[in-house]
């Protein structure tokens, strides 16, 4: 079956690896994986997104608009920018923290973050906010951001990975040394998303 | 035989490594970089792997080991070709004894480039057969391909990635790698050497071989036709995937001739095309080089649309949409829009220099010793140092190709004579094709200030060493070469060497710059902040802060924001503790503090 899945964020965030994570558990599993990635000028604060398709094997490596099943968004602003090219009965995660583009203080462009969660929350069939950046400077570094949101999307159930799959695809591609402190973003992640679940439990209770 | 998954860029050095190839060169650019870094990384004995000064160094490098028998790649992106097309023209002459092949990414788009330009183009101007991947699977396969054509027939040989192929990532069959093919060694020929003479008979070969490699194109699997409907499509690179995975989803019935040599056009499977069509749909990026090939094979006979119809655009980069609506409308196929949701205006991101980059503080200490003068242009060129041309730095007026800044200032300042020009020069695009410009200053005396950002890395395109680094692709140490003593060694007298970060000494050194009468130089030396690991202090906005946003609006630097109080805050996570925005505050608001205090 195919899954399409979009990362986006903004250079700098760790989609990259993130994405490099997800292909490489769909590969162990032996799925046929295409990916697209932006590389180049944008790294450098810019727009950045990941298309990954598994399961199927001529097909586009960028995901159509309208054909995505899953984002995991990385910032409010990005998240939103994706909105059409879900699928309307899509799932998403979502972080809170904004990244504000030195125009805007220079009063040069407008940033409200409201408006972008407002619009990923009337668009996307399924959307789940977590506030990533606290756990990740938990976990030892802000940059363990990107394993924070897998985790999160992990225990949110919305990734076609069990979590013993993406821990293997980790240890694959990231440093020894930096292995522990990235498995513990994960697993903030991963409860985050579990505590949030009872929460809807008790409500539907 | 593994499989992995691979970026398109990994997938063609690995195809290389597994064809035997023994020597690597290249000068990095998006998005070709990787090809050499997977060498690099994955360190296969017996490969020599080389960022080479400039694309033409590296053609010639890759030209000689072929020379000997080696097989030898060499990779750069489409502009690159610009700078190598010197040695390229002439070997399409002279030959190869081993396989070359020239990789060369293109960037529909564009994304990171400052052309379409189409290198389809480049291999029809020079004779040279090119192959075209869909994938980054069949890059894999090509690379082996180009090799044996590049033997067969004594050419080099192109492959010509682009964007979506090089930066996307598919599972790829990986064959077993072999060892690299021992150099036969060089047998002295007079075919080495490019006299008039010899110019006239090759020329005539080469052309005599376009018809043969036509045909043996002919008998490659990276061309082929699916049977379908008299409405047919001929299609090339990543416009493969797309159009596939359009009729899958529209259930259409159309012929399909996937044509992964687009030059010299595989003429059978070309004509067996056309005789199962009535009409041809032509889809391929950028340049209309397979639609001009069938519209002279059609001759005439049949409707051949496209680009030179204008069904389909020359610019930009083509998407699953824009070939489903260009397909459905020639299939004659309805089909329903997608229902678009309506979505917030979304903030504009352009790229930023980051925040603590050296250079912001070399552009910010030359305009504020610009103020000095009546008039100003600044000339830059290419590397993270452009990004000094957005909002508040406006530090970069002109930029047109690599090392074109040093010469473009002597143009303005010879048609302008009361203007200051200062030409901003990364010190990977000063080896790379600054110096002749430098050269040309002193020899014309003309008065313009060389601004040398060393940052010690080729920063865009990830930090690849270059000769001042004193170390090499391989990561072995070399001769750092020196950048004040080449200046100095060309003739500049007037040199100054800072570090942008002492805000006052570097004000001082562009003043005095500017104020030299003749041609004159600033190095701002200092390290590419993803060079180095960041300190434990950060620079912290205390009460004191009038909110007269000074620092955000001089300087624009991406850790400082306005908070709701309309005081400046620093998002400490990226603040490097660099403190140029401290020469900026005026009421000393911005204090230094501990990373986790």
């Amino acid at each position: 079956m195919l899954s399409s899945i979009v990362i986006a964020g903004v250079g700098g965030q760790g989609t990259l690896l993130a994405s490099k994570i997800l292909s490489t558990a769909a590969q162990k599993r032996g799925l046929f994986v295409r990916t697209s990635e932006t590389i180049g000028m944008a790294q450098r604060g810019g727009c950045v997104s990941s298309h990954l398709r598994m399961g199927l094997e001529e097909i586009s490596p960028v995901i159509p608009l309208r054909h995505a099943d899953i984002l995991i968004g990385f910032e409010p602003a990005e998240a939103a920018r994706q909105i059409n090219r879900l699928r309307p009965d899509a799932s998403a995660v979502v972080n809170t923290d904004c990244i504000i583009p030195t125009n805007v203080a220079l009063r040069m462009g407008e940033y409200n973050c409201d408006q972008y969660i407002e619009a990923l929350k009337a668009n996307i069939g399924r959307v789940f906010f977590i506030q990533a950046a606290p756990l990740a400077i938990k976990a030892g570094d802000a940059r363990t951001l990107n394993m924070v949101l897998l985790g999160f999307s992990s225990g949110a159930g919305l990734l076609p990975f069990s979590g013993p799959e993406i821990a293997g695809a980790m240890e694959c591609c990231i440093r020894p040394g930096l292995l522990e402190m990235n498995r513990k973003a994960f697993m903030l992640g991963a409860e985050e998303a579990g505590n949030i679940r009872s929460e809807i439990d008790v409500l539907n209770k | 035989m593994s499989k992995r998954v691979c970026m398109g860029n990994e997938a063609i050095a690995l195809g290389a490594a597994r064809a035997g190839v023994s020597v690597v060169s290249g000068y990095p650019g998006t998005p070709s970089t990787e090809i050499i870094e997977t060498l690099i990384r994955e360190k296969i004995p017996g490969i020599e792997v080389q960022w080479s000064t400039n694309e033409k160094a590296a053609l010639e490098v890759a030209a000689g080991a072929a020379y000997s028998g080696a097989r030898s790649m060499v990779t750069m992106k489409q502009v690159g070709l610009n700078v190598a097309a010197d040695p390229l023209m002439s070997l399409s002459y002279v030959g190869v004894e081993g396989g070359m092949v020239v990789v060369v990414a293109d960037d529909p788009g564009p994304w990171s480039s400052q052309t379409e330009q189409d290198t389809r183009h480049f291999a029809k101007y020079s004779n040279l057969p090119v192959f075209d991947p869909s994938s980054p699977e069949e890059a894999y396969e090509m690379v082996s391909y180009a090799f044996d054509l590049s033997e067969e027939f004594r050419l080099p040989v192109f492959l010509r990635p682009t964007t979506r192929v090089c930066h996307a990532s598919a599972t790829v069959d990986l064959a077993d790698v072999h060892e690299p093919r021992p150099a036969s060694g060089f047998v002295k020929r007079p075919d080495w050497i490019i006299f008039p003479a010899l110019s006239y008979r090759k020329h005539g070969e080469l052309e005599q071989k376009q018809k043969l490699l036509s045909e043996k194109f002919g008998t490659l699997p990276f061309n082929k036709i699916k049977k379908g409907g008299r409405s047919g499509i001929a299609v090339s690179g990543i416009s493969y995937l797309y159009l596939t995975e359009v009729i899958r989803e529209f259930g259409l019935d159309l012929t399909v001739f996937k044509v992964g040599t687009p030059y010299p056009i595989p003429t059978k499977p070309a004509e067996e095309f056309l005789s199962l069509v009535d009409r041809v749909l032509v889809i391929e990026e950028l340049d209309p080089v397979i639609e001009e090939q069938l519209l002279i094979l059609s001759a005439g006979k049949k409707e051949i649309l496209g680009k030179m119809t204008a069904h389909l655009p020359c610019n930009g980069e083509y998407s699953f949409e824009l070939i489903r609506d260009a397909v459905l409308k020639f299939a004659c196929v309805r089909s329903e829009d997608l229902p678009m949701a309506e979505i917030p205006v979304l903030p504009v991101r352009p790229p930023v220099l980051c925040a603590g980059c050296p250079h912001r503080a070399s552009f910010y200490a030359a305009k504020t010793a610009a103020k000095n003068f009546e008039k100003t242009v600044y000339c830059g060129d290419i590397g993270c140092y452009t990004l000094g041309n957005a909002a508040p730095l406006n530090t970069v007026d002109t930029c047109l190709c690599m090392g074109a800044g040093i010469t473009i200032a002597q143009g303005i300042k010879l048609a302008e004579k009361g203007t200051k020009c200062i030409a901003f020069i990364g010190d990977s695009t000063f080896f790379h094709t600054g110096i002749p410009g430098v050269i040309n200053a002193v020899y014309q005396n003309t008065d313009i200030t060389i601004a040398v950002l060393d940052n010690h890395t080729t920063a865009m395109t990830g930090g690849q060493p270059h000769p001042g680094t004193g170390r090499t692709a391989m990561g072995m140490p070399a001769k750092p070469l020196d950048i004040e003593k080449i200046l100095r060694a060309c003739g500049v007298e007037h040199i100054s060497t800072v570090d942008p970060f002492k805000y006052d000494d570097a004000v001082e050194a562009f003043k005095n710059s500017l104020e030299h009468g003749g041609p004159s130089a600033v190095i701002a030396k200092a390290p590419c902040i993803a060079l180095i690991k960041p300190p434990k202090t950060v620079r912290r906005v205390n009460g004191a802060c009038i909110g007269c946003l000074k620092c955000i609006k001089q300087l624009g630097c991406p850790a400082m924001s306005v908070g709701e109080d309309g005081k400046v805050s620093i998002n400490e996570p990226i603040c490097t503790d660099c403190s140029l925005c401290v020469n900026v505050c005026p009421v000393g608001a911005i204090k230094r503090v501990d990373r986790d205090a």
